[in-house]
């Protein structure tokens, strides 16, 4: 197991205890990652030392603040192998994905991003409901119709059916690329293929991928990718919009004002070029520079070394609740194509309940759909609990997460 | 340890064998109450006449918190005079809003003032009161 214990002291959140006095064991990594000290203090100083807005003024600090800017874009567009002007900073991923849904709504019907009756719109069973609200709704708005994959029992994506699934009247494919949930990751090349063979846009959310393996854009052969900078040692309020340059290019704004634009009269305007063009308004250019020092970090720990890191903690976590009565976990229980959140269920035991439980030993995890509500009810359940992995955990939490789990059915007087 | 104080034994009880749970036919009007942050969910069948609580049950899926909850208050609401009902929602809804500060008057709550603890813990205390604002919704359009 590769050795990242030096890195947690980065982490001033980790020292503070928590409930009962008891120190913090930081398990929902899935919701929201905590952040080093380089990324607090990289968003603090460009307040203390260079705050401007930036692309704007004709002072030394609105240069400064421009160039640590687009250098925060360079330096994330290289972490996904990507080219800065495809590198779009927004809020969020939800914002992400919300945004090329409406770009594509508001389309012309000439344009190729137009989405009519008659069309389908792919997603599965297993999105997160950020990627699957904006598109059932885009669905709902044009006549088109939304399809799906299902998941198989074991929690992985059901591909069975997939020539019936992508077919001929496929315009878009959204897809998660790792299961908040369940933590399978996609197995893009089937569907990606089968995307392309019809002439689909691809979108895929990278929410639980790009904060925890190495993603290349290069490599993945889709259209745009979403995730946003909080579940990756960044701060909240910066997520990314990547998106191919021919077609962001070709795609309208989805949000207008100032900064995004070339020319304006009362009547018209024209827009600005890439990456500009889809970033109106004075950008969250604090948030964008911690992410920076948060892609510095993670490059310096090494993506390689951290996936190998989680999956280590992730197998020995299956392998421990494996060993508890009355335990059921939630998702493959083999390591491949699996990442590092792992979803269980405790028989006569709410999650809600367990996570109180957990709570109460200073045990932080995530309880209940986990914004997967039809996931959810697919496999008949009310919710599970969740624990996921970052970088500064250690055999040492797991280990207090089995050992509690072990004793929530007696406290809450369930006969095994 | 805290925690006895979120789960007391009383509140286990009734999440072991919740009362009036299964919904009974012949009701005046029916409601459903969903918590969407954790999924819980509640229907509630019920019935006034002569601005007296006739019948009251319910069903659903949800933690300790809230299904106990759901049991002892239609325990406590059945039989009782709309007015008196109000009086007891008003009380248990207050008891929820005190952080801890109050331990609620037995004797409109009797059983249910061991939710007491719940109202330390923020993010519980919209389970406890999922059955409530069920009813709160239900009686409320009845004696519109
Ligand atoms: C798979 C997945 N997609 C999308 C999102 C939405 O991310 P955000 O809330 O940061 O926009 C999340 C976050 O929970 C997620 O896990």
């Amino acid at each position: 197991m590769v050795d990242l214990s030096q890195y947690k002291k980065d982490f001033p959140i980790l020292s503070r205890t928590v409930r009962g006095g008891n120190p913090l064991v930081y398990l929902d990594s899935g919701a929201t990652s905590q952040k080093p000290e380089q990324v607090i203090s990289a968003e603090g100083d460009f307040y203390r030392k260079h705050n401007a807005a930036v692309h704007r003024g004709a002072h030394l600090l609105a240069e400064e603040a421009s160039a640590a800017y687009e250098s925060a874009r360079e330096n994330v567009a290289t972490f996904i192998g990507a080219k800065a002007a495809e590198t779009i900073f927004t809020k969020s991923a939800t914002e992400s994905i919300n945004a090329i849904a409406y770009s594509f709504g508001n389309s012309d019907s000439s344009s190729k991003f137009s989405i009519k009756a008659g069309d389908e719109i792919v997603v599965s069973e297993m999105e997160h409901h950020a990627n699957l609200i904006p598109w059932q709704q885009l669905a709902k708005r044009t006549g088109a119709k939304l399809r799906w994959f299902e998941v198989t029992p074991e929690g992985r994506l059901d591909l069975s059916k997939l020539s019936d699934v992508i077919n001929a009247k496929t315009k878009i494919v959204a897809i998660t690329h790792q299961s908040n949930v369940l933590g399978s990751i996609t197995p893009l090349k089937p569907i990606t293929a089968a995307a392309r063979a019809v002439g689909a846009l691809i979108v895929l959310d990278a929410c639980q991928s790009v904060p925890h393996f190495k993603v290349d854009v290069k490599e993945l052969d889709v259209d745009f990718i979403m995730f946003s900078g909080h579940k990756m040692l960044g701060p909240t309020g910066v997520g990314i919009l990547w998106g191919r340059e021919t077609l962001l290019n070709e795609m309208s704004p989805f949000l207008f004002g100032g900064s995004m634009i070339d020319s304006v009269t009362m009547t018209e305007a024209t827009w600005a070029q890439l990456p500009q063009k889809f970033e109106a308004g004075v950008p969250n250019m604090a948030q964008a520079v911690g992410l920076s020092a948060a892609v510095d970090y993670l490059n310096k720990v090494g993506m390689k070394n951290l996936h190998e890191h989680e999956i280590a903690l992730t197998k020995q976590m299956l392998d421990g609740l494996s060993q508890i009565q009355g335990v059921n976990i939630i998702g493959p229980v083999e390591i491949k194509d699996r990442g590092g959140v792992v979803s269980f269920t405790i028989d006569g035991v709410h999650p809600h309940d367990v996570g109180q439980y957990l709570d109460q030993h200073g045990i932080a995890v995530r309880t209940g759909h986990h914004c997967a509500w039809p996931l959810m009810r697919k496999l008949n359940l009310v919710g599970t609990t969740r624990a996921s992995f970052h970088l500064y955990n250690n055999a040492d939490d797991v280990i207090k997460l089995l050992d509690s789990v072990s004793e929530v059915q007696a406290y809450f007087k369930v006969k095994i | 340890m805290e925690l006895d104080s979120l789960y007391q034994a009383v509140i286990l009880d009734h999440y072991r064998k919740p009362h009036h749970k299964g919904l009974q036919s012949g009701f005046d009007i029916q409601v459903k109450h969903n918590n969407p942050s954790c999924g819980d969910e509640v229907t509630l069948n019920l019935s006034i006449s002569d601005g007296v609580i006739k019948a009251i049950s319910w069903d659903g899926v949800g933690c300790s918190i809230s299904m106990a909850s759901a049991s002892m208050m239609s325990d406590l609401l059945l039989d009782q005079s709309y007015e008196d009902a109000n009086q007891i929602l008003a009380e248990f809804v207050e008891l929820m809003q005190s952080k801890g500060q109050s331990q609620g008057n037995e004797a409109l709550l009797d059983d249910a003032v061991a939710f007491a603890g719940v109202s330390k813990f923020p993010a519980r205390i919209k389970c406890a009161l999922l059955g409530w604002m069920a009813y709160k919704d239900a009686s409320s359009q009845l004696m519109a």
